[in-house]
Parts: C-alpha cells; structure tokens; sequence
C-alpha cells in the first residue's frame, strides 16, 4: 500500500538510488567500506550522523571503544530530535550486526519515518587495504573480516527487520556511479492549493452524492468509461475545482457501486480520494482475504454479486486495484491543510509508516468500549495544536464543527443525516440531507433535544493548558513580526493572569502602551505636540487626528446584544452579557455594578443602532473610564495623596521655622525663597490630581469615553480610520449623554505650518483648563513605515499633569534639564509590539480560532508589560 | 525632611556646644542626596531650638546611585521621601551631628555627659504600626510620647488618615542618647530603607543600639525592621507589572498571620493538616500533589512520612514557592529526601500535564482565593485532566465565623478571600462536581464542631470511582 515513495525494492547495478525524502538512511558497511565518504558526497554535512565523531564527542578519541555506548546514545538522541522534525538523517556507522540496525528501525518508526539500508558491499581485500593506510585504524584484519562475514549474514535478512528500501552496491565502481535520488512521498501534495471541496463519508448514498456535487456547482462532462460496468456520468467543476473524497465510498447505502465509479472516474480526471477502513476491508476480502462480513460489507458484496457475471471478476479487480491505490492521507497546500478518513495526529502529517497509515485509518481509540459495544476513541483533535486545518471524518457528528483547527465532516448521511462538503479555504460546510435513513446507527449520533449550547470548541476552551502560556514563547503576529515573551515575564503574567484575571473567554484584547512624543526642547516643558508631529512628518503620514487625552482608568468593554451572543460568540453561560475589565485583564467594577453598566451600555447600543447599522450582536470597546479614583482609589491613598500630604505639612512647618529663625535677624532668605516655591509645587500637584477624583456612589457617577470600536461581528476595524471610531463613539454619547462621554478632537494637516500650529493651539487650551493632554495618531488606524509599524499614537502629556508623574517639584529649571535625557525608544518597541499582539488576538478571534491563540496573544500583552521600561513615559 | 530638638536646660544655648553647631549661623551641608540645612529658629538662655532641614533631591532619588534596587518603581517618582523623616534623616544625622551622635562635646564635655530636659519633634514621622507603635518604641526609653495623625487629603475626606504623624518626644536623657534612639527608631518606624541592606547594616545597629536594644521589649521588632528584606527578580518584575499586586504579596505574611489570629490559634492550622494526612494515609497515597502549596507548610508533614514517595507543592506565586524552597531547606535535603519533593510554578485555573498521574490531590484553603467564575476551569484542570485518585478539598465554613469575636460580622476570614461557603454551598458543589466527572465524595468536619455552626474548616474527600 504505497504510503511510500516506491515498493520495496532491491536495486543492484544501478547508478540511481531511489530514496524517500522523509526516511532514516542506514549506511551498511565493514570498517574501511568507504561508509563516509560515500556519505559526504551525498549528503549534507549535517545530516549525517557518525558514530566516530560521537565518540570523539564524548569522549575526545574517535576510537574510543570503551566509549562507543555513551555514542550511540548521542547519535540516537541526536537522530530523534532529526527525525522528530522531518529531517532526513544517514547513520554512518558499520551496522553490519542485526542488534545495531534494530533500534535505528526501531526510531524511525516511532517518528513515522522510513527507515533505508544503503549497503556497501565491498570486497573484504578493498577494506583491509584501505584501513592499512590509516594511520588511526591499528585494529588486526580480523576486524574487518568479522564485518564482512556479519554483513553478508544480513543481506537476507534486511527487509524483514523493517527496511522499506534496500539498495546494495558491490563494488568500488558501482559506489562511484551511485547517485542518490529524493522523491517525495506519496501524501506530499502541499503543491495544490485548491480550491477544494471535500466530501464526507459517502457510504453508497450516490443520490446524495450526485446531489451535493450539482449544489456545489459540479457539472456532468460527458460519460466515463461507457459500454463498460464502469460506465458512470463524468462530474467536473467548471472553475476547476477539486474534489477530495475523505473515504468509506461503499457498504451500507443504496447505489454502492455507483458510487464507486463517480469517485474512481473523478479521481482519474484529477480529483483525489483517501482509503476508509471500510473501503480497505473490502479489498482485503476482494483479494480473498478471510474477513468478517458484518457492518454493511453484505450490501457491497451484494451488489458486486448482481453485476452480469460476464465482466464481474474484472470489475473487483478493477474496484480492487482502484482502492489499492489510494494514499492513505495528503497534505496539502503548502502544508496548511491535510486530510485523512479518521484525523491525523500533527506529528504524523506527511510521515509514511504503517501507524500513520493505521491512524489514518482508524483514528485512536482507547481500548474501551462503550455502551453500545463501540471502540471508545481517543479525543486527538482535543489534543491537536498543529498549523494545518485536519477534515477528516469516520464518526458521524451531527454538526460538523471546528476543534482546533480540525473538522469531522461525516454527518451520517447513511443514518438518515446528511451528506456534507467543505469548501476549502472558503471553510463554508455544505450539505444535503440525506433522503431515507438506510442503515441504523449502533449509536444514535444526533443529540436529543436539550443538549448543550455550547459548541465543541467552546466546551472544550473552557480550560487552557498551561503549556500554552508558560515558559518562554514566540507569538506571531500579522502586524509586525514574531513577538518574543521571555520567561520570567511569562512566570509573572501567570500569577497575575491567575489570581485576578476576568474568565479568558472575555478576554480577547488587552490594550497596547503608549509612548508620549520625544522631549520637547522647549523651555518649561517636557511635552509638547511640535515632537509628536514631527515623528509623523518623518514617518510620512500626512494627516493625524488628536484627540483629547481622558484621565480616568483604560477599561476594554465586552458588549453583547444579549444572552444569546455572549453564549454563541464568547461560550459564555448564565454568566451576563459582557465584561468590563482593565489594562491588566481585572474585572473593571464588582459584579452588581457591571450588570447595571452593561445593561445601559447595551440599551445605548440599541437606542444609537450600533448593532443594527455595524450588523452584529457583539461589539469590543477601547474607553477610557473615570473618574481616575474610581479604580485609583487605592493608588491615590497608598502614593498620590500620601506626598501631597507630607509635602504640605513639612514644607509649610519648615517656611514657618525659618521665618522664626529669620524673626532673630538670621538670614534664611534664600533657603526660605526655595522652601516657599516648592511648597507651591505641591499645592499645583495636590490640584493636579484633585481635579481627577470625584466620589462614585452609582452609576451616575461614572463618564465613558469610547474612542475605539475595536471589533465586531464584521471584523476587526482597523481598516477604518479614526473618525470613523470616533462617530460611532459620539453616537453611543448621543444615545446616553451621562454615561457616554464624546471625545473632543482635531485633524491636523502635517503638510500644513499653519494646522500645526492650530493643533498646538488646541494642546494648549486643553492643558491649561485642567486637561492631560492629547493623542497623536495617524488617521488611519494601521501605517507602515520604513522600519515596520509606524507608532499608532503617542501621547502629549500637559505641563501641570505631568506634575502627577514625574513628581511636584519637576518644573524646577534644575531638576526639568535632568529629566530631558529620557528615551523613548524601549517604550516605542514595547508599544508596537503590544499592538501587533492586541490586533493579532482580535483577529484570530474573528477568525474563530482555539481561545488558546486568542488567549496566547492577550497573555503575551501582559508579559510585556512586566518588562523593565521607564513608566513615567 | 525636618527635625526640631529644643532644650530648656539653662544656659539653653549650650545647645549649640553640644551640638557644635553655632546658633548665630545659618549652616548647609552637602550630602549624597542632597543638603542639610541646620538653622535655630529660637536660641535664648531659657530655650533653643535647632532645626535639621533636608533638601533632598527628588531626581536623584530615581536616577542616581544607589537608585536601582527596585528598578523603575513608580513608587520612586512620586515619592514622599522628600517630605518626611526616614532614613535620609539618619544618614543626615550622622553627617551633621556626628559627634554629638558618638556622645563627644569638646567645649561641653560633661553636659554631654549628663541628661538633660530635651524636646524632639518630627514634624512628618511615617510610622507603619501607627501610634501604639509610636508609644511602644519611645515609651520604654523614657520618653513623654505626643502624637497628632495628619490627614490624606482634607478635600476628600473620606480618604481618612495618612501614615503620618507629628511625633513630639520628650524627656530627660543624654543628648547622644536621643540621637541614637532618633537614628535607629525613625527608619524602623518608616520602614523603607533607602539603600540596600547589607552585611554592614548589622553592624551599625549593633553599634548604635547596643546600650539599650538588648533591653527593649520591641527588640526583635526593631532589628526585623532594620534589616529590611531582599527581593528576587520575579518580585521585581510582578511589581512593575502590578503595584496591587506586589503591595498584596508585601502583605501577604501579615494576612497569613491576620487569617491565623482570626482563627484564633494556630491550633486549626495543626489539625487542618493533621486532618488531611489521615486522609491521605488512609487513602494510601504514594504521590500527592499540594495544590496551592503557599509556603509549603504541609509539603514538611509530608516529607516528614516515608509512605509518601513523591511529593509535589505547586504554587501560581513565584515568590511563595522560593519561601517554601526555603522553609524545606530544599538545598540542603540529603539526596534521597530530596528526590521524594519537587515544587513547581503553575496554576488551578489552567490544565496542566504535569500534575497527571498522582495518587492524591491535595487542595488545602485554595479554592477561596479563586474567583467563583473561574471555579469552572479550577474543576476540570483538577478533576478532568489531573485526574487524582483522591481529591481533598478544604475551606472555610462561613457558618463558624459567628463564633469569633474578633471577626466583624460580614467580613471574610483572610482579604483576598473571594467566597467563603456554608456547609450546604460547599456540600452542593462538591455533589454536583463529583457526580460531573465521575467521583464520589464525603465530608469531614475540622476543628471543633459548634453544635449549630458546626466546624470552623469543612473538608470535601473526592475519591474517583
């Protein structure tokens, strides 16, 4: 059954080997065979494992006998990590005893490669001579006798202990014409990138069949094979699509053997089909093999038994051979999408042994049975975190749907379910219902009414692994490139994630740092608008929007319609119909207030016809809550008022001790001046944050300041530029003006001196009356530059806000010259790296993918927020 | 930033030998952190008073030397060490009125031999302890103790008090003697040291304190204080990623022990665990995985029993898990034990590999600190993928608080408590959980059973059927 490159063969006397490219390559030979040099003339320096360089690298002697153990146990190591990734890997070592071939069979299969013998025959005089001119190989000649002997012994025997491909060369002038070929293996398609359709297990149900061919578009091209028993309507796609039949074509249905001559005339005109285990019991019995007719092989059989006898033995050869030839799975696409009657486990896509085969086949199963006598099987898509999308069938499901990134397409349609396709990449399932219920199930496969709401993929995120989130990891993103989280960053985000984090179904989005704009050089000032335009200006965007800078707390809001959306989109039961939760993924507000909050939000959703006009049932918001002390309230007692406290008091005694002093005719004028300038410092500071708090009671308290509608059933809306963001957010204002705060703005012309200087303008009066500050951004949500993201906003912080930051006292000439020198370079990185994660989250939750890649990109956010960036930018 | 010492001991301008610190002048000192003015607002023959006044400089606090313990803190930028008395003061102290601190007068030899009536006042004293603290310290050195709290923040009442007081001592003692206790007690009181705490910190207490510390009854206090703790780079990065968080973990001891006073003795602690090695030993467990180890305290009875052949503690917080390494003198274990115990970092709320295939689960006053919404991965990580043979859950038995005075009624045992059950809400949970995932389980009371209330700590025994 050719899961391999080619049969096993033996080739002798020809000068091209044939090799599969994923196999393990034993080179077989006496000491002196010419086994590395062989192997350096065809193959990569790092594919070849030698058992004289491990000696030497355990033990500096590469004749170290004593040591040859330790070696092997390197070349064994080494070979499996080779092996484990799809590495071709030659062994350069005598293996001319059974015991020494025996694990290397051993450790290909166990990493689904196939193992290849390459003997080197050689004539014993030829070794003998070739060691006596090594200076290094002092052994006596019987050495080399003894290999030869045990060598020749082997010959026989290599097929037997495992080698699918045994190629033997005889001579020093058959190892000069040797030339090694690498063919890939049968299942190896990733060249077709579709599009596909493929069709779940058919079971002899041709109506459906045909029926599902003509909805998915397919057309009769004429007649295949006529006059014969094969003689069957020839289906083609006339945009060129392609077919893919995941197996079991026969048993159980009404038109077995038509189905049989669609698929084979389809697959001869281009399609594909995989084997099932009921097409590869039907050969084994079409080849006279002794098999249990049970499980519907009768209908088959009984079929073939009616065809006239004139042509029936050819056609079971015929159908035989058909089946024969199949392979038992393919990768395809670029390796983005493989398909196999039963699943595949990761490790085993595109690998050829007889377990891939059998899993193929299949699937796992635990040993068990179940009440109703059936093999109990093995969850692998739960387990599943491979890249490629697996669409595989065999158990009848009555929806098809996605498990990490896999699909089970057999909805049953020979039980009296359906029939079903999935288009591919479109990732749209069609399907047929099946027109009578020809078989029954051993086990009912539709669940009775009341089951749960949930999807299989929501159930099954309902608990991550660990291994997911910890240690160190790499997180790629569409937006920028791979993203690292170092480990300790991991181990801190853990305990944080852990003890205090909303339930990760929420959790979709943590929002990015923001760097402010370079130091401005002006005097009096460490901000200023000038700097953030000009990073734009060089970054060459031409307009950017400010916009006015909240001063409250950031709070990512989760809002659904209702019930029914938090539960169908977010997995969510009985659990309310959104989330508001902070910066570092927390619960926003206690229980009891988040429900009133997010039923008002919803009602102004509702009322501002967000869900109707954006077409969606859920919505992420990116707000700004205040007042500040609303979530600062520990933070302002513990640190904030605390200075301000101790600032006044003692400055304000010592004013008063050195007034006293100066009362007897000393001169404290100058200590006195300064004591009096800070302590006003400290009446701006205590100011500065005063106007920031405000005492919450209710809901009435609270202001909400939207600026970004991040997501919703449409997409993510970053392909939208601010003022799009904006009005949605002014319309949810306008829908309830107490709660919805609307976000004051302007658009500056970066090619235009005179707009520039009206948005520093705006800065100016914004900060003066008491505001942070503004947001620079680009008005477009995504810009690339030249190095990659372009900043999505920087922020321009106002002079007496900044006292809350860098301290009362910083507007002090001495103290401000020192600050200048900051960088804003780590925080930028940090800052578009955090936004390429955020963005990368929404959109594999948009993509429907596993919560784990969702959930891995929010706990990548905060990791890196632990790292060691100044945080008074 | 400001200390005022005032003698009525006549002539009070002595004041000024002793101190060698003329009260004509007007005097700066240059100083690491900044300067120190000394200056006498009053100075006559019945009174005078000297002020210390510190200009420390707030930029230097996060930039310069001395500055990175903590990393880039935001505690450090926003800081109140400009403001108020703490160890600045001392190393001021030192600086300035060094030889008045070694008890040395050259004009005034005898009187700074001699106590006199002296008068301290800090105007701003952080003191961590509060006022008891205040009179607990000074107190037994002799001193009249008066203490006024200032407040956060008059514009926002209900922000209530600040940490901080205006301390005035006063007494009759030497003038060294006052400096001293000034010296050693403000950064105890404070307890925030500004520069790190090494081997030579021992020694400058022992020096300074060795005439009266040895007799304090606040004395081990005083140097647990003095020798403030290290911090691990894990804690530094939890600390830049969570202030919150950080601050809990700082008090995390201090909560230990509130929960453990509130549970009136450590008495229910000892028969919680002794509890659940019963369990485990009846079950006959050989591996037993803690779950929520904290500080390891049950990974020591365990260890402490041969039958139990591997033993795991794993703990969501890095540093509980470096203070059970060091409780369990992992380092130091004799190879054997040391193979039986491993502790590893992980989570209940995530499903984890490693925790597959032990015998016992133990889930010891955890599943408390975990929000109710997460309880549901906290089941299946546990009960579905772990899969234990034996699973003891214990936690508290709400019903019971009546029983101690010393709770307010409505308030839960420990602050990062985020339930805290009946016996009939943890009876139904449990029921429902084991019958989900195919365990049975039955209930033991722990500690001593009220008649109505019934016991102080409820343990749910799951085992897999």
């Amino acid at each position: 059954m050719p899961d391999r490159a080619r049969s096993p063969r033996e080739a002798r006397h020809t000068a091209e080997l044939t090799i599969p490219d994923l196999s393990l390559v034993v080179l077989i030979g006496a000491s002196g065979s010419g086994k590395s040099t062989f192997a350096r003339q065809h193959f990569l320096p790092t594919e070849v494992l030698s058992s004289d360089v491990c000696r030497a690298l355990v033990s500096d002697d590469e004749n170290a006998l004593e040591a040859t153990g330790d070696a092997f146990d390197v070349l064994h190591y080494v070979a499996g990590k080779r092996l484990a990734r799809g590495k071709l890997t030659v062994v350069d070592a005598t293996s001319v005893k059974r015991e020494d071939r025996k694990p290397l069979v051993e450790l290909a299969r166990r990493h689904h490669m196939l193992p290849v013998a390459i003997v080197l025959n050689m004539p014993e005089r030829v070794c003998q001579d070739r060691n006596r001119e090594r200076p290094d190989r002092s052994f006596g000649p019987h050495v080399v006798r003894n290999h030869t002997q045990q060598l020749r012994k082997s010959l026989g025997s290599l097929k037997k202990e495992g080698f699918r491909t045994i190629h033997v060369l005889s001579s020093p002038e058959e190892v000069a014409a040797a030339t090694i070929v690498r063919e890939p293996l049968w299942n190896n398609r990733t060249a077709e990138h579709g599009p596909f359709d493929i069709i779940g297990d058919v079971h002899g149900c041709a109506d459906e069949l045909e029926e599902l061919l003509a909805v998915l578009g397919y057309q009769a091209a004429g007649m295949a094979a006529p006059g014969t028993l094969w003689s069957t309507p020839l289906y083609r796609h006339p945009e060129g699509r392609k077919a893919i039949f995941l197996g079991d074509l026969g048993d159980r249905g009404p038109r077995i053997l038509d189905t049989f001559r669609i698929v084979r005339a389809m697959v001869e005109d281009g399609a594909l089909c995989i084997p099932g285990n009921h097409d590869i019991k039907l050969l084994r019995k079409l080849r006279g093999r002794d098999v249990q007719i049970t499980h519907g092989l009768d209908t088959t059989l009984a079929e073939i038994e009616s065809l006239p006898a004139q042509g029936r033995d050819a056609f079971a050869r015929d159908l035989a051979d058909f089946i024969d030839g199949l392979v038992s799975h393919y990768v395809l696409d670029s390796g983005n999408l493989v398909v196999a009657h039963a699943g595949l486990k990761q490790e085993m896509h595109g690998r050829g042994s007889g377990a891939v085969r059998e899993f193929a086949l299949y699937g796992e199963t635990t040993g068990e049975t179940d009440e109703f006598g059936l093999p109990v099987r093995y969850n692998w898509a739960a387990e599943y975190r491979g890249k490629a999308q697996v669409v595989y069938g065999h158990t009848p499901v009555a929806e098809p749907e996605w498990l990490n990134r896999t699909i089970n397409i057999d909805t049953g349609c020979v039980f009296g379910g359906s029939l079903s396709a999935l288009r591919y990449p479109e990732r749209e399932v069609v399907s047929v219902p099946a027109r009578s219920t020809y078989y029954e199930p051993a086990r009912p496969f539709i669940p009775e009414e009341g089951a749960p709401a949930l999807s299989a993929q929501q159930t099954f995120d309902d608990v991550l692994a660990l291994e997911d989130v910890a240690g160190k990891r790499f997180v790629e993103t569409r937006l920028h490139r791979t993203v690292t989280v170092r480990e300790e960053n991991a181990t801190a985000a853990l305990e944080v994630m852990s003890r205090f984090a909303v339930d990760p179904k929420w959790l979709v989005y943590l929002p990015p740092t923001m760097s402010p704009s370079e130091t401005s050089t002006l005097p009096d000032l460490l901000e200023h608008p000038r700097e953030a335009f000009a990073y734009y200006q060089r970054e060459g965007v031409p307009r950017v929007i400010c916009e006015e800078k909240h001063m409250g707390s950031r709070a990512v809001i989760v809002l659904c319609r209702d019930e029914k959306a938090s539960r169908e989109r977010f997995g969510m039961q009985g659990e309310g119909i959104g989330m508001a939760y902070t910066r570092t993924g927390r619960p926003f507000f206690d229980p009891a207030m988040q429900a009133a909050f997010l039923e008002r939000a919803a009602a102004a959703a509702e009322r501002a016809g967000l869900w109707d006009s954006l077409e969606t049932d859920w919505i992420v918001l990116d707000t700004e809550i205040m007042p500040w002390s609303a979530k600062a309230q520990d933070l302002l007692k513990r640190q904030y008022a605390p200075v301000g406290a101790a600032g006044r008091t003692a400055l304000g005694e010592a004013v008063t001790l050195l007034e006293r002093a100066a009362d007897r005719g000393l001169d404290t004028s100058e200590i006195r001046a300064r004591m009096e300038r800070r302590r006003e410092t400290v009446a701006a500071y205590t100011d500065a944050y005063g106007r920031y708090c405000w005492p919450v009671i209710s809901l009435d308290d609270l202001r909400v300041a939207p600026f970004h509608i991040l997501a919703t059933a449409g997409g993510v809306h970053i392909d939208r530029d601010h003022l799009w963001h904006l009005d949605l957010a002014a319309a949810l204002h306008d829908a309830d003006e107490q709660l919805f705060m609307a976000t004051r703005h302007v658009v500056v012309d970066l090619t235009d001196a005179a707009s520039m200087e009206s948005g520093s303008a705006w800065w100016q009066g914004l900060t003066e009356s008491g505001g942070e500050g503004m947001v620079v951004k680009p008005l477009d949500f995504v810009v690339k530059g030249k190095k990659g993201l372009v900043q999505p906003a920087l922020k321009c912080r106002g002079r007496e806000y900044l006292r809350i930051i860098y301290g009362p006292e910083y507007t002090f000439p001495e103290h401000l010259e020192r600050l200048r020198r900051r960088g804003v370079g780590a925080k930028r990185s940090l800052a578009a790296r955090e936004f390429a994660l955020g963005i990368e989250g929404l959109e594999r939750f948009i993509h429907r993918e596993p919560l784990r890649r969702v959930h891995e990109c929010a706990f990548a956010v905060l990791a890196l927020e632990s790292e060691p960036v100044d945080p008074r930018l | 930033m400001l200390l005022t010492i005032s003698t009525t001991y006549r002539p009070a301008t002595d004041l000024g030998f002793l101190l060698h610190k003329n009260p004509a002048n007007v005097q700066s000192f240059n100083l690491p952190f900044g300067t120190a003015h000394v200056f006498y607002p009053e100075a006559s023959d019945e009174r005078c008073t000297v002020a210390l006044l510190l200009d420390i400089d707030p930029i230097q606090l996060v930039r310069g030397k001395g500055a990175g313990n903590e990393g880039f803190s935001l505690q450090q930028y926003v800081n109140d060490r400009p403001y108020v008395a703490s160890s600045f003061l001392s190393v001021a102290l030192v600086h300035v009125f060094g030889t008045a601190l070694g008890g040395r007068s050259a004009a005034r030899e005898e009187l700074a031999a001699t106590p006199i009536p002296l008068e301290a006042r800090i105007t701003v004293l952080p003191a961590r302890g509060g006022e008891p603290l205040l009179r607990r310290l000074f107190e037994p050195l002799g001193y009249t103790v008066s203490v006024q709290r200032h407040p956060l923040d008059e514009r926002f009442p209900e922000w209530g008090e600040s940490r901080y007081y205006d301390v005035q001592l006063g007494g009759t003692v030497r003038l060294q003697e006052l400096l001293t206790h000034l010296y050693v007690l403000i950064p105890v009181l404070d307890d925030e040291k500004h520069y790190w705490v090494d081997e030579s910190e021992i020694e400058k207490l022992l020096r300074r304190g060795q005439e009266w510390l040895s007799g304090h009854p606040e004395r081990s206090l005083i140097v647990d204080r003095y020798l403030a703790r290290q911090r691990s780079l894990i804690r530094q990065a939890l600390l830049r990623l969570s202030e919150e968080a950080a601050a809990e973990d700082d008090r995390e001891e201090e909560h230990e022990r509130e929960e453990e006073a509130v549970e009136d003795r450590i008495s229910l602690h000892d028969q919680r665990h002794g509890a659940v090695l019963a369990a485990l030993r009846a079950a006959g467990a050989r591996s037993v995985l803690d779950l929520g180890t904290g500080e390891g305290r049950l990974l020591s009875g365990l260890l402490a029993d041969r039958s139990f052949e591997r033993i795991t503690g794993m703990d969501v917080s890095y540093r509980s898990l470096e203070r059970a390494s060091r409780r369990l003198k992992l380092d130091r274990l004799p190879p054997m034990q040391r193979k039986r115990i491993d502790l590893i970092h992980g989570s209940l709320t995530y499903r984890d590999r490693r925790l597959e295939g032990y015998d016992a689960a133990t889930v010891v006053e955890v599943i408390e600190h975990l929000d109710p919404a997460r309880l549901r991965a906290f089941e299946r990580a546990v009960f579905e993928f772990a899969r234990p043979g034996t699973v003891l859950i214990t936690t508290p038995n709400v019903e019971y608080n009546a029983v101690w005075k010393s709770l307010p009624a409505g308030l839960m045992r420990h602050r990062d408590h985020r339930f805290e059950w009946t016996r009939e809400q943890f009876q139904t949970w449990a029921h429902s959980t084991a019958d989900r995932f195919g365990y049975t389980v039955r209930f033991l009371p722990i500690g001593p059973e009220h008649e109505e209330l019934g016991p102080p700590t409820q343990m749910g025994v799951f085992v897999r059927a």
